[in-house]
């Protein structure tokens, strides 16, 4: 995968880009794009994949500019443009998915497929999602992973707390994503998306991991009854993380929508 | 000097075992721990000890705004601050303050301090902090990256409701108006002088410095810690060549308690002090410091949190460590006096903020330490900045002529004039 820039009108966008076949634009979760993240090495495989980074992640600029959920969803129209690709398929992960959803609402005639995993973006009464917001990163793997003694080891490789510049790297970094993911997750990662989803007229196909203990499978449910025809594939031994923990599935699963 | 005794209203019945049992004091506090009927004590007795200290020569008696906070049971410092304008004369009525973010449309803190200015007859100093993130984000829902915005734009709300005479639109991005007109005006003109609580970023020093506000550090960790943090506001306002450095641009909060001797002051105080330190400080480091909050520029500086709880916990400080390590002043009055003036003249603050009801601490015991500290240390700390005596642009200007409460005649006098 390439690491490039391309110019949006409001600010530069980062975004990874490779491999050959159906062109896939695939947006990322709150937790951005790890280096060398297996889900778009396997994408890249079977397609044209462009994933690009949202204002904040990665070593991309910042931009006050974006405040609420319909600039998010404007700016991710405008990068889809900018990079020139003609009705991509659409893969949205967690917060990706809330505004790939939003994308796909809100211009029904721009997306003829689209993938939604383990999606943000409405809230059940019955399972409140956990405060990410309120977490320590320790306190992170339960939810986010099925296998959670990898998972803690994932998330813990690396990390130096009594280094007091790796600390304020972390906090930096923390700042800007979480700052922008924020925006439109902070503090109920919902805004309205149910009373636009009836406008969504692309194949849908909606996929959870079974252990999902973040965004529980019940939301996929709440997702399927909300959009026409939607499909929803439940991939076992998956947690929220489903992109990490079982790619090679969530690929395979991809593949009933071209 | 400007002394201000401040209460921060701490509920004084958290269980012995409040550490264990529970993982924060704020945000999600138990709520099975307060006692409302027990609750009514304690307010109008905090009330009494803040009307107590109004008489016995303090500049200010002070509130604060926290929520859903087991240090701090004072979500609405404006409801205190208008009990406490009605029983005391003369003292200022220091606010600090409204959580300015917060208030929908923020024209109610403008009206809100009007009152509370008419009320007091022009005693209000009024306090703008941007609030911490427990209680502006965590409590009370504002997404952390935007609060700054929505923060600025209040402020500029208030400041032109309190000095544009005649009705005006407000076309702001947090808050729509077509017509800003408040009833009533405060009585200081063009408004009360404002204190800004902040906790280290640079943006809130350039703010004081560029709007002429009094930069306060509401500190739990006393004066040594506290230095570093104001000397980076006088380094930046000798960087922007700022007028003058006047310490009444600056203000800061410290831990005192006074007793005959040094002994005493452990013997009665040490208690009260753990139980502040131990229990009213236990915050989840979860809640500290929502992502988005701190400006980068900020984190950069390496400004951390003050709730970011210390690696060994504040339950590892003894007494000794506490008064050594400046967290609390204690002692005789000679001992408080000498390291009062060390952390004046340290910080170069000519605002203190004196927090001398602590924790689970009677109210005779407030009172005590509260009366020596006016008697025999405040007197000889009032000419710490003596080539500063006349600068009056950060405290209340009162109205000559002020009323006291209960002047009404008597329902004989009463008849009698409402029948001539």
């Amino acid at each position: 995968m390439e690491l490039r820039t391309i110019q949006t009108h409001r600010v530069p966008v980062r975004y990874y880009e490779g491999g050959s076949g159906a062109p896939l634009v695939f947006l990322h979760g709150a937790g951005g794009i790890l280096p060398g993240e297996p889900i778009l090495h396997k994408l890249a495989a079977k397609y044209h994949v462009y994933a690009p980074l949202l204002p904040g992640y990665g070593d991309s600029q910042e931009t006050p500019a974006l405040r609420d959920m319909l600039d998010f969803t404007l700016h991710s129209l405008d990068v889809v443009a900018a990079l020139g690709v003609q009705d991509p398929i659409l893969v949205g992960h967690s917060m990706g998915g809330m505004i790939a959803a939003e994308m796909a609402a809100l211009a029904p005639n721009d997306f003829s497929r689209l993938a939604l995993i383990a999606s943000a973006g409405l809230w059940l009464e019955a399972h409140p999602i956990p405060d990410l917001f309120a977490m320590l990163p320790y306190e992170m793997p339960p939810y986010l992973f099925h296998d959670v003694e990898m998972g803690t080891k994932l998330m813990t490789a690396g990390v130096a707390l009594n280094d007091p510049e790796w600390l304020k790297a972390f906090l930096v970094m923390n700042a800007r994503q979480m700052g922008t993911a924020g925006k439109i997750l902070f503090p109920i990662p919902e805004r309205g998306l149910a009373e636009r989803l009836y406008r969504i007229s692309a194949k849908t196909l909606l996929i959870w991991g079974a252990s999902d203990k973040l965004i529980p499978p019940a939301y996929g449910e709440a997702f399927k009854k909300a959009i026409k025809g939607a499909q929803l594939t439940i991939i076992p031994k998956a947690g929220h993380l489903v992109t990490l923990e079982q790619p090679d599935e969530l690929v395979s699963a991809l593949g009933t929508l071209s | 000097m400007k002394f201000t005794w401040f209460n921060l209203m701490p509920w004084p019945h958290l269980p012995d075992d409040f550490r264990e049992k529970h993982r924060s004091v704020w945000v999600d506090i138990d709520s099975r721990l307060f006692d409302a009927e027990k609750s009514h004590e304690v307010y109008n007795t905090y009330m009494d000890l803040l009307e107590y200290a109004g008489t016995l020569g303090f500049d200010g008696i002070g509130v604060n705004e926290h929520h859903q906070n087991g240090y701090g049971i004072m979500p609405s410092p404006n409801i205190i601050a208008a009990g406490l304008a009605r029983r005391t004369k003369d003292v200022a009525l220091v606010v600090l303050g409204n959580s300015i973010a917060l208030y929908n449309p923020p024209v109610r803190v403008a009206e809100e301090f009007a009152m509370l200015d008419c009320i007091s007859g022009g005693r209000l100093v009024a306090g703008f902090p941007v609030g911490t993130s427990m209680d502006t984000n965590y409590c009370y829902g504002q997404i952390p990256a935007l609060t700054r915005e929505k923060y600025q734009e209040a402020h500029d709300l208030i400041i032109k409701a309190w000095r544009e005479p005649d009705p005006f639109a407000w076309n702001g991005r947090y808050s729509k108006l077509r017509h800003v007109n408040i009833w009533p005006r405060p009585v200081q003109k063009p408004n009360p002088p404002i204190h800004i609580p902040g906790g280290g970023s640079v943006e809130t020093y350039d703010f004081c410095i560029d709007n002429t506000y009094s930069y306060s550090y509401l500190s739990f960790s006393g004066y040594i810690r506290g230095k570093a943090l104001l000397q980076g506001y006088w380094d930046r306002l000798a960087q922007r060549n700022a007028a003058d450095s006047s310490p009444y641009r600056a203000g800061f909060a410290q831990t005192i308690c006074v007793a005959d001797t040094d002994a005493e002051a452990e013997r009665l105080y040490a208690k009260h002090v753990s139980y502040f330190y131990n229990r009213c400080l236990h915050v989840y480091p979860g809640f500290a410091d929502a992502p988005g909050y701190r400006t980068i520029k900020t984190i950069q500086t390496g400004a951390l949190s003050q709730y970011a709880p210390p690696i060994d916990g504040y339950s590892s400080l003894t007494w000794k460590d506490l008064t050594e390590g400046g967290h609390v002043i204690a002692g005789s009055p000679e001992t408080v006096r000498q390291r009062m003036e060390e952390m004046i003249k340290g910080l170069r603050v000519g605002n203190v903020f004196c927090l001398m009801h602590i924790g689970d601490m009677p109210r005779e015991k407030a009172m005590y330490s509260t009366k020596l500290f006016a008697e025999k240390v405040m007197p000889k700390l009032r000419n710490v900045f003596p080539e500063c005596d006349g600068d009056d642009r950060f405290w209340c200007k009162p109205m000559k002529g002020q009323v006291s409460a209960g002047r009404l005649p008597s329902d004989a006098d009463a008849v009698r004039l409402a029948r001539a």
